[in-house]
């Protein structure tokens, strides 16, 4: 039970307050910024003062305290008020506690105001540990769990850095079931299986209200405060202890430029430059040129967006989970636990087709998850690799495809046309509507999912897990009337795939229609992922 | 060859008669605003082709409207063993299959004329916002018994996400 759970005890069930320096994380940076301001406002004052210059103003403020004898009642003014936002910040603190159940997590804070927001643990769709440049000075990390549902997130920023990943590791871990199982079966309380499995000594005590003792915390050294700092800035992002080598899928440097250069975002970008060029060379006004101002812009932000969501990027599989990890100063990785991608397509932007590159974006039911690096939505799961990186990336985020038979569909799916590996196509009539992709577009029935193969020059693959299925529909309008054709939607929670099939046999679709939804009432009655584990014994 | 679509299914519950009522009130509201709009523009502006596209809207919302209790009747839907069947559309024709626990919630709207002719109309709300199942023209007894019957389904079907 020891290794399985090497976790902390703030996954007891009991209220646990946050890192001490949370307020200074969260809003004494603007206090301090504040006291800056003020005193550079003054420094000319206080030149003044020590070398006894002349010339000020008459009225002057400052004078007129001096002056009248007020400053010892000023500073106690000033004393005063930073005290009392001290002591606000620390009431504040003391009243921000969370708590974690083996059903919900639960948050409480707000001194005047008081919120309370509890997520329940079988809907967790990922939690996200970021550490922000600030907070890994002081060793803290805040940790997001994200429940479905729109900006459904429960924030517990700050814990220290060791805490998080820990607790992240028991919050898995209690939301797949597995905990349950051991309590039930060895007949002992939760909370006692929790404290029993109590890893490093040192962290927080059992004690309800005990404060997480951050700058306490050993390190994975154990040294001083500064060491494990030095430490933790020069690990790797991801612990290698954590995941089997072979599961973790990199992003170099030179791909990662590469395949900025080449997106499609850059050539639409270069065509315009280019047109710009001519238009101006040729009129002689040159203020067509500011008209690419903007454009400019767009592309800039295009690029550093891409380029830091991707910078030190790995994506590897853990027991509870795919762990997609980022960032250079303020590092961000997430775990997303099994059978919570709704869809997941593979495409390719036209020009990655001469180095054979490929992306990956998913759908998934929570939104706020969402906010990697610079907001950037947390859709893209592998911005850019190759085939193979590709299988192994779709292997680990649904695991039903990662045995031989489906990689050769998928390879089928991804780069294939015609019948092959059980693909139903277009029939020749439907050439009038895809006029180049007419042997490429079509359908498969992969081991519990379905996959939705579209484009010959924009290639793409959609594959969509058969329990994450919403519901299905299948169109007809005037003009497929008359070619016999159909258009199947595949309908799972809102993303920036549409999961979709025009041009399809009426007979094919209405059969693939009926298949697929009885399919889906199957799988979803024998879907249990939403407690991932429960199965397992106990090792 | 130009074959309307068909699931091969049972027997298809359509809803009221009534409802066509409603549908053409609707219609016929729209077209007043519209071809008022565009009149109003003409009248003001006094340029006369602007009378052509009043007219050209008029001409269509007529030829929508005369459409419309074929268009009632082709909405259809089913209590499946484990899934709802819908159907709607004419021209465009949509099926949907939901399975009941893929139900979020099912909300029960009721419109002016509706409620003056005794109907409402059901919508079944799941996690993806494309399903739009929506069940217009049901008489307010049997949408309240439908929705009854969808909850207790969903509620011995409940899934996860």
């Amino acid at each position: 039970m020891t290794q399985l759970a090497p976790g902390t005890r703030l996954a007891d069930g009991e209220w646990h307050r946050l890192h001490p320096a949370t307020p200074l994380l969260r809003g004494g940076f603007a206090l301090l910024a504040v006291i800056g301001v003020v005193v550079s406002n003054l420094r000319e004052r206080l030149v003044n003062m020590f070398l006894g210059g002349r010339g000020l103003q008459e009225g002057d403020p400052v004078d007129f305290i001096v002056n009248g004898g007020l400053l010892p009642l000023v500073l106690a003014i000033v004393l005063v008020v930073l005290l009392l936002f001290v002591g606000l910040f620390y009431v504040s603190w003391r009243m921000h506690t969370f708590r974690i159940t083996d059903e919900i997590v639960e948050v409480r804070s707000g001194v005047l105001f008081r919120t309370n927001r509890k997520g329940r643990l079988d809907r967790i769709q990922g939690v996200n540990i970021v550490r922000p440049v600030f907070a890994r000075l002081f060793g803290a990390a805040r940790l997001e769990i994200d429940v479905a549902g729109h900006d459904a997130n429960v924030r517990l920023d700050y814990l220290s850095s060791s805490n998080a990943d820990a607790l992240r590791l028991d919050i898995l871990r209690m939301a797949s079931g597995l905990r349950r199982r051991e309590a039930a079966a060895g007949g002992v309380v939760p909370g006692g299986a929790v404290a029993a499995s109590t890893g490093p000594a040192g962290l927080a005590a059992p004690v309800p209200g005990t404060a997480i003792d951050g700058a306490a915390a050993p390190g994975s050294g154990g040294g001083s405060f500064l060491e494990d700092r030095l430490n933790e800035f020069l690990a790797p992002e991801l612990d290698p202890r954590l995941a089997p080598p072979e599961s973790v899928v990199t992003l170099h440097l030179g791909r990662l430029l590469g395949s900025i250069v080449l997106h499609d975002t850059t050539l639409v970008f270069a065509v315009i430059l280019i047109g710009v060029i001519v238009e101006s060379s040729l009129t002689g006004h040159l203020f067509i040129a500011f008209t690419f101002i903007p454009f400019l812009f767009g592309l800039g932000s295009f690029i550093v967006r891409r380029f830091t969501r991707s910078l030190r990027y790995s994506i590897a599989a853990t027991p509870d989970g795919v762990r997609v990890g980022f960032g250079l100063l303020t590092l961000s990785n997430e775990t997303l636990p099994p059978g919570r991608i709704h869809s997941v397509q593979i495409r390719q932007p036209i020009l990655w087709r001469l180095p054979g590159w490929w992306e990956i974006r998913v759908n998934r039911a929570s939104k706020s998850a969402a906010k990697g690096a610079d907001g950037q939505r947390n859709t893209t799961i592998l911005p850019v690799g190759n085939l193979d990186e590709v299988l192994r990336v779709l292997g680990l985020l649904l695991p039903g495809l990662s045995d031989a038979d489906a990689a050769l569909q998928l390879r089928a799916g991804i780069t294939g046309s015609g019948e092959a590996a059980g693909f139903t196509v277009s029939p020749p009539r439907a050439r009038v509507v895809r006029w180049f992709s007419r042997r490429r577009n079509g359908w498969a029935f992969g081991p519990a999912a379905i996959l939705l193969r579209r484009g010959a020059i924009w290639r793409s693959l959609t594959v969509v897990p058969e329990p994450r299925v919403q519901s299905v529909a299948l169109r007809q309008g005037p003009l497929y009337r008359r070619l016999s054709l159909a258009h199947l939607d595949v309908h799972t929670v809102t993303g920036p795939i549409r999961a979709e099939l025009g041009a399809l046999d009426a007979a094919d679709a209405t059969r693939l229609f009926t298949e697929l939804s009885d399919a889906v009432v199957t799988t979803i009655a024998n879907d249990a992922t939403h407690r991932w584990r429960s199965g397992e014994v106990p090792a | 060859m130009a074959e309307r679509l068909e699931i091969p299914a049972q027997q298809w519950r359509r809803v009221s008669p009534r409802y066509i009522l409603v549908d053409v009130v609707g219609a016929l509201v729209f077209t007043v605003v519209v071809v008022g709009a565009f009149g109003a523009v003409a009248a003001l502006s006094d340029t006369g082709w602007i009378w052509y596209l009043a007219a050209v809207a008029g001409v269509v919302m007529i030829i929508v409207i005369a459409f419309i209790p074929r268009r009632v009747r082709s909405i259809g839907y089913q209590l499946r063993d484990d899934d709802l069947l819908f159907r709607r559309g004419l021209l465009f024709q949509r099926f949907v299959s939901v399975p009941y626990g893929r139900m979020q919630l099912v909300d029960i709207n009721r419109g002016p004329v509706s409620r003056a002719l005794g109907l409402s109309d059901l919508r079944f709300v799941t996690a993806a916002a494309s399903s739009g199942v929506s069940i217009p023209g049901l008489p307010l007894a049997e949408a309240e018994q439908l929705r009854d019957r969808l909850v207790e389904l969903a509620e011995s079907r409940r899934a996860g996400l």
